[in-house]
């Protein structure tokens, strides 16, 4: 009765389902998107853009200087000038909803770019990001006509030329959250991807080009960290608007405290989940997987520190070490795939300097059995536990897929701990 | 009274289910992608844990003669297919299951209990089971009484498992929460938690005769059941979904499930079961799609 049939462990690998490639077309250069034109750069200088699965180089991408950045900038203004700030706000939303439409009608391309480009899983880039971007625009087409009626008794006003940086871990659906809404209010934009993560932008960039969007309202500058210092320090920029980390967003906020620039800035997070004894166990540990693996942790809103009640702790640890030797590592593109790639090698290397930096401070780490592939930067999900308020790893943004756990036994004690974090967010 | 005080306090650490959340779970195991040679191994091992069921007020010698043959010859055509593994009938069919699988390794499930509505004294379903054992049934399928459990009368509940339990001697017995009437996923849980307390050998979703049946996500549920008892005292206990699995792809789906909770001890007909009367042909479909690429007809499956 009790032996067992057939030996089934092995049938169980599930089958590779990688997403095509064969309908996404990429240049073998990009050059900077300017004035509704596509533009060698000043700079003369390209950069490689990578995928970090594989380590394969899939385009070159211009890197502007402050040169190529004024350009785009004065193309800005220009545009702000003569054609963007005139318009009604029916007539931007005609633009915006143009801009969605195309942005749907190639959603599969941009889902398969993205995860190329930035390794998240094809199931996350395929319902998630691509999605929620097209949703954006949609959702600000919505708004451009009605910005009047919002705020009854104040007369709403654009600011004009807007300079957005964006980070490397959402990166289309980042462009998205600036681009919509400052179209919406009547401003005119020159954006900056991440150096890792430029080509949906790029790609955006052609959906809002075939749009026909007046040139010069959109302009999208490639680079690294001093092109996005020449946006922040042109003089003609009006408001700034960044999301990437703490360090960065200190520099800005220093950079235009004697302008009138405006600023929105988000920036790291260290969020708390709190798990009480009378929860849902089995699905709490859900919450807590999905919190801090979702695009490799690469989430300025992860939960990244996890506190459990004392009397369920052993319990909550036990299924949450059961819970991730499941999660499948590997290939983003992929569907199978929980985990995907970290999005580059420097990011890898910090995740890496803060693992050791735990296991120095003597706290206990729990990797499942999971083989990683032997290209690319891919890091298996950790947990820490037996650690306090006082370790690093528990202080401090380690963006990947790591959690620490603490325990707590009142709700008091848990609130204030779970409150007692110099990040903002969240 | 101090035995019933326990079993309040064990069902009472019992944690309460997120619906949401299991809905969200649930939707992972659906994407798992098998295909080839996993999914012709899969499709096998499913159509040998299935129990090819008839429970009709209709029922016939004749009927269960033909079944039963149908059990034992799955699709001929097609060689080294498994039998199902067991046939499922009423007590007064279990000899003439019993006599027309003679020499076959199928086992024998009969419900019992008062099927399907369990609305009976204790005594007539201890009889019912003794009955049932006696003609030759290896395995009993149980009925618990819904509308005690539903009352908040979990002792009478337990009592009532451990009591079937003990009619059955050497059969193994399945333990039926019929979940479609327990209806919420707390409840679900707890009745699990109760039947393998009180000694089920396997748990079981559904007669067939209440809708819903066996959805994932109550199957889910049961799952989680099972493992946290593996998990606190090694003993494994069996799985059976069923009603309203009858599609190759949903048994998968729950293979997919049972692998990823219990882990590969539990797929084989000893621990995890499918009640079904149309998945075989569904799946015998699939297998023969498999190798030859091509769909046939759903004539030239057997319908028995």
């Amino acid at each position: 009765m009790k032996k067992s049939h057939q030996d089934s462990s092995s049938l169980w690998n599930y089958s590779p389902a990688p997403e095509s490639k064969s309908h996404i077309s990429l240049k073998e250069k990009y050059g900077l998107y300017i004035n509704g034109k596509w533009e060698k750069p000043i700079s003369g200088k390209y950069f490689d853009s990578i995928n970090p699965a594989t380590e394969e180089i899939l385009a070159q991408i211009a890197q502007a200087n402050d040169k190529d950045v004024d350009k785009a900038v004065r193309a800005a203004r220009f545009a702000y000038d003569s054609v963007w700030s005139k318009l009604s706000g029916s007539e931007r939303a005609k633009y915006i909803y143009r801009i969605a439409r195309l942005m749907q009608e190639r959603a599969r391309e941009l889902a398969v770019i993205e995860t190329l480009d930035g390794g998240k899983p094809i199931r996350e880039s395929r319902d998630i990001d691509v999605p929620l971007a097209c949703n954006h625009f949609f959702y600000y087409a919505g708004w451009a006509d009605k910005l009047e009626y919002a705020f009854p008794t104040r007369k709403v006003e654009s600011l004009g030329v807007a300079g957005q940086i964006i980070p490397w871990n959402f990166p289309l659906l980042m462009a998205a959250w600036k681009i919509a809404p400052a179209l919406a209010a009547g401003n005119t934009v020159v954006l900056k991807p991440a150096e890792t993560t430029s080509l949906t932008a790029l790609k955006l960039a052609e959906i809002i080009h075939d749009a026909g969007l007046p040139p010069g309202v959109v302009n999208i500058v490639t680079g690294f960290g001093d092109t996005g210092a020449a946006i922040v320090n042109h003089p003609d920029v009006n408001k700034i608007a960044f999301t990437g980390s703490t360090a960065v967003g200190k520099l800005i906020q220093k950079a235009i405290a004697t302008t009138s620039k405006k600023a929105t800035l988000e920036l790291g997070g260290k969020s708390a989940n709190i798990i009480f004894e009378d929860a849902p166990i089995d699905q709490a540990v859900e919450g807590i997987v999905n919190g801090i693996f979702f695009n490799q942790g690469h989430v300025c809103c992860a939960g990244s520190r996890l506190f459990v009640q004392e009397s369920i702790a052993e319990k909550v640890i036990k299924k949450l070490k059961q819970r991730i030797e499941t999660l499948y590592v590997g290939d983003p593109l992929d569907k199978n795939t929980d985990i995907g790639a970290i999005n580059s090698k420097e990011q890898l290397q910090t995740i890496e300097k803060y693992i050791q930096i735990g296991l120095n401070e003597g706290a206990e780490i729990y990797q499942p059995q999971c083989t990683l592939p032997k290209k690319g930067f891919f890091y298996p999900p950790t947990l820490f536990s037996n650690v306090a308020q006082s370790n690093r790893i528990v202080q401090e943004e380690i963006f990947g897929p790591v959690l620490t756990i603490q325990t707590f036994r009142t709700i008091d004690e848990v609130i204030q701990k779970a409150n007692n974090t110099p990040y903002g967010l969240a | 009274m101090k035995e019933s005080f326990s079993l309040l306090e064990a069902l009472s650490k019992t944690s309460t289910i997120d619906k949401v959340g299991v809905e969200e779970r649930v939707a992972r195991f659906q994407t798992r992608s098998i295909k080839n040679e996993s999914k012709m191994q899969g499709l096998k091992m499913a159509l040998g844990m299935i129990d090819l069921t008839t429970l009709e007020g209709k029922d016939t010698p004749g009927k269960v003669k033909q079944m039963c043959f149908k059990a034992a010859h799955l699709h001929d055509q097609y060689p080294d297919l498994p039998t199902v593994a067991a046939v499922c009938v009423y007590p007064s069919m279990v000899k003439i299951a019993k006599d027309s699988l003679k020499g076959h390794s199928i086992e024998i499930a009969s419900v019992a209990t008062a099927f399907p509505s369990g609305q009976s004294t204790l005594e007539i379903k201890i009889a019912d089971t003794k009955f049932a054992v006696g003609q030759g049934a290896t395995e009993i399928d149980m009925v618990i009484s819904r509308g005690k459990f539903l009352q908040g009368e979990y002792n009478y509940v337990f009592d009532e498992i451990a009591s079937i339990k003990e009619a059955c001697g050497h059969a193994r017995l399945k333990v039926i929460l019929e979940t479609g009437e327990l209806v919420t996923l707390d409840n679900v849980r707890k009745a699990s938690d109760l039947a393998i307390l009180a000694g089920a050998d396997f748990i079981k979703t559904s007669t067939g005769k209440i809708q819903p049946a066996a959805t994932m996500q109550v199957t889910y549920v049961m799952l989680m059941a099972i493992k946290d008892y593996y998990d606190a005292t090694g003993k494994m206990v069996g799985m059976k979904p069923a009603g309203g699995i009858s599609t190759s792809k949903l048994a998968l789906h729950n293979l997919v499930m049972v692998n990823e909770i219990l882990g590969p001890k539990w797929l084989n007909k000893d621990w995890f079961r499918f009640g079904a009367s149309s998945l075989a042909n569904d799946i015998l479909m699939q297998i023969l799609k498999t190798q030859t690429g091509i769909y046939q007809s759903a004539d030239y499956f057997t319908i028995d």
